[in-house]
């Protein structure tokens, strides 16, 4: 980490499916240590690019580099230096949730397989849970579950694929403090959603993707000076439904 | 990354063979249509075939074991497909593991589960009438016989759950595979059979086998049946492996 190469660079980035051309050029950088959000709606291509960083599909043409090694060149290389945590929860139904953290620890060949199961299980709440078949968790369980796979290893860059899709309002807070610990913890987050609180919350750079080019991004602040100056207006605000919903199960609303 | 092939591989198959001894439904519904074919060709339609042996259930043995090795392949392919379905196979291959091992744990795994399932059919016939004098070279060559066998259809199984868009389609390709014991000398002698359909039957993989599992449980001389029938298992053994290792390539682009 002491070159600041940036984490991802892409260049030119190309593929289509058949007739359907999904990326027509993008071009993005994300800096080392940083949470990057990739917004677009659905279809845009957002997970398209995540499966050509992953090495799990071929662009038609540009080039795409993570953590200094080119995706087509080097992909072993590529898959060494990141995880991916998929829009569906990568996780195996029929085992408990420690042995899927097992069975990953053991195909990234860590020391003490079992030590960091219980050691992820415990960070994300998931200890009692642990010798359950993954079967029996709820949504949010499942989801946590899967971005502790991810983990293990330490890969310095992390793909989370629209992470809180589907979560209830608490499991998404659950998710959201996992990634900003992650990213205190010198990890580059790159991060797919089409939330805009998600990315408005999280990331230190947004970049939109729409008709198969990125056509804005920047930090929030820049972003929002691409619109008029703001007028001050005086307007009696309503707290939110999500305000709402967390008041009454009894959760504080994470700062 | 090839010197994790073994290690990875192993991983695999832990993984899998949980998902088999998991679901012992998996078990029951395997190896419960072999033994109604068992207990339905001994007791209800066995009197009226004559095979020119006097110990039907020796004759049967063998292409009931065919059977069940063809329906527990279908699981082979559900469960691939299944991974396909969830994330598991994306996140395995996006990992810095052997590629292949994902596939090698399903095909060991095929093996075993298959191997389990031979045994309790085999325990069944026992307790039915099955006897054989054969030796531990003859079993030997049952055994190996049957893991050929079990290998090629496993490939053929690995393409059906790789290009498949349903569950009921991945497992759906065994059917044929599973009749064609009953168009073979697997219950009848072809000798009984109409020209054609003798024609066929003598002339499909699984006369051969058959042919030279009985005549190794038998102590008879397997002459050249069982080379037949080898070539039948590696020819589609290999064209399998092509074939299957062709839609992985495709599937991981």
């Amino acid at each position: 980490m002491e070159t600041r190469e940036p984490a991802i660079r892409i260049a030119g980035l190309q593929k289509s499916y058949q007739d359907l051309q999904v990326l027509k050029g993008v071009d993005l950088t994300v800096d080392g240590g940083s949470i990057f959000a990739l917004l677009g709606s659905n279809g845009a291509g957002k997970t398209t690019i995540v499966r050509i960083l992953a090495t799990l599909l071929k662009s038609d043409g540009g080039t795409a580099v993570v953590n200094g090694f080119d995706v087509a060149a080097e992909p072993a290389s590529v898959r060494e230096s990141i995880s991916l945590t998929g829009q569906f929860a990568a996780v195996d139904e029929i085992l408990s949730g420690r042995e899927n953290l097992i069975m990953i620890a053991k195909l990234r060949r860590v020391g003490n397989p079992a030590g960091v199961a219980d050691d992820l299980l415990r960070r994300f709440s998931l200890t009692d849970a642990g010798g359950r078949r993954v079967a029996t968790y709820s949504g949010g369980m499942r989801r946590r579950l899967d971005i502790a796979m991810s983990l293990i290893g330490d890969p310095p860059v992390v793909f989370l694929d629209e992470p809180t899709t589907g979560l209830d309002p608490e499991a998404r807070l659950e998710v959201w403090q996992e990634i900003q610990k992650l990213a205190g913890g010198g990890t580059t987050i790159f991060l797919t959603t089409q939330y805009l609180d998600e990315a408005e919350k999280l990331a230190d750079r947004i970049a939109i993707l729409h008709q198969g080019t990125i056509i804005v991004s920047g930090t929030l602040a820049e972003l929002r000076q691409l619109l008029p100056p703001a007028k001050v207006e005086y307007v009696e605000r309503q707290p939110t439904l999500e305000e709402i919903f967390l008041a009454i199960v009894g959760k504080e609303k994470q700062p | 990354m090839t010197t994790h092939v073994l290690s990875d591989t192993g991983v695999m198959l832990g993984r899998s063979v949980r998902h088999v001894t998991r679901s012992v439904d998996t078990i029951i519904t395997v190896t419960i249509m072999p033994i109604a074919f068992l207990l339905l060709f001994r007791y209800v339609f066995g009197g009226a075939i004559q095979t020119g042996s006097d110990n039907y259930t020796n004759y049967l043995m063998p292409g009931v074991l065919l059977i069940a090795i063809a329906s527990g392949i279908s699981y082979t392919a559900y469960r691939l497909f299944n991974d396909l379905q969830g994330g598991i196979f994306e996140r395995f291959n996006s990992m810095p593991i052997s590629r292949s091992s994902v596939l090698w744990g399903h095909v060991l795994t095929s093996l075993v589960s298959n191997a389990i399932s031979a045994a309790v059919i085999v325990l069944v016939g026992l307790a039915i009438g099955f006897r054989t004098s054969a030796g531990i070279l003859s079993w030997l060559a049952v055994v190996g016989i049957l893991a050929v066998f079990t290998l090629a259809l496993t490939w053929v199984a690995i393409i059906s759950g790789l290009s498949a868009s349903t569950s009921d389609g991945a497992a759906a390709f065994s059917y044929p595979i599973i009749f064609l014991p009953f168009i073979s000398s697997a219950f009848v002698p072809t000798e009984t059979m109409p020209g054609p359909v003798r024609a066929f039957a003598e002339n499909q993989p699984v006369t051969s086998i058959v042919n030279t599992l009985r005549a190794l449980w038998e102590q008879q001389p397997v002459g050249h049946e069982i080379w037949i029938a080898l070539a039948w298992c590696a020819g589609i053994l290999v064209v399998a492996y092509v074939f299957a290792m062709a839609a992985y390539r495709r599937k991981i682009g």
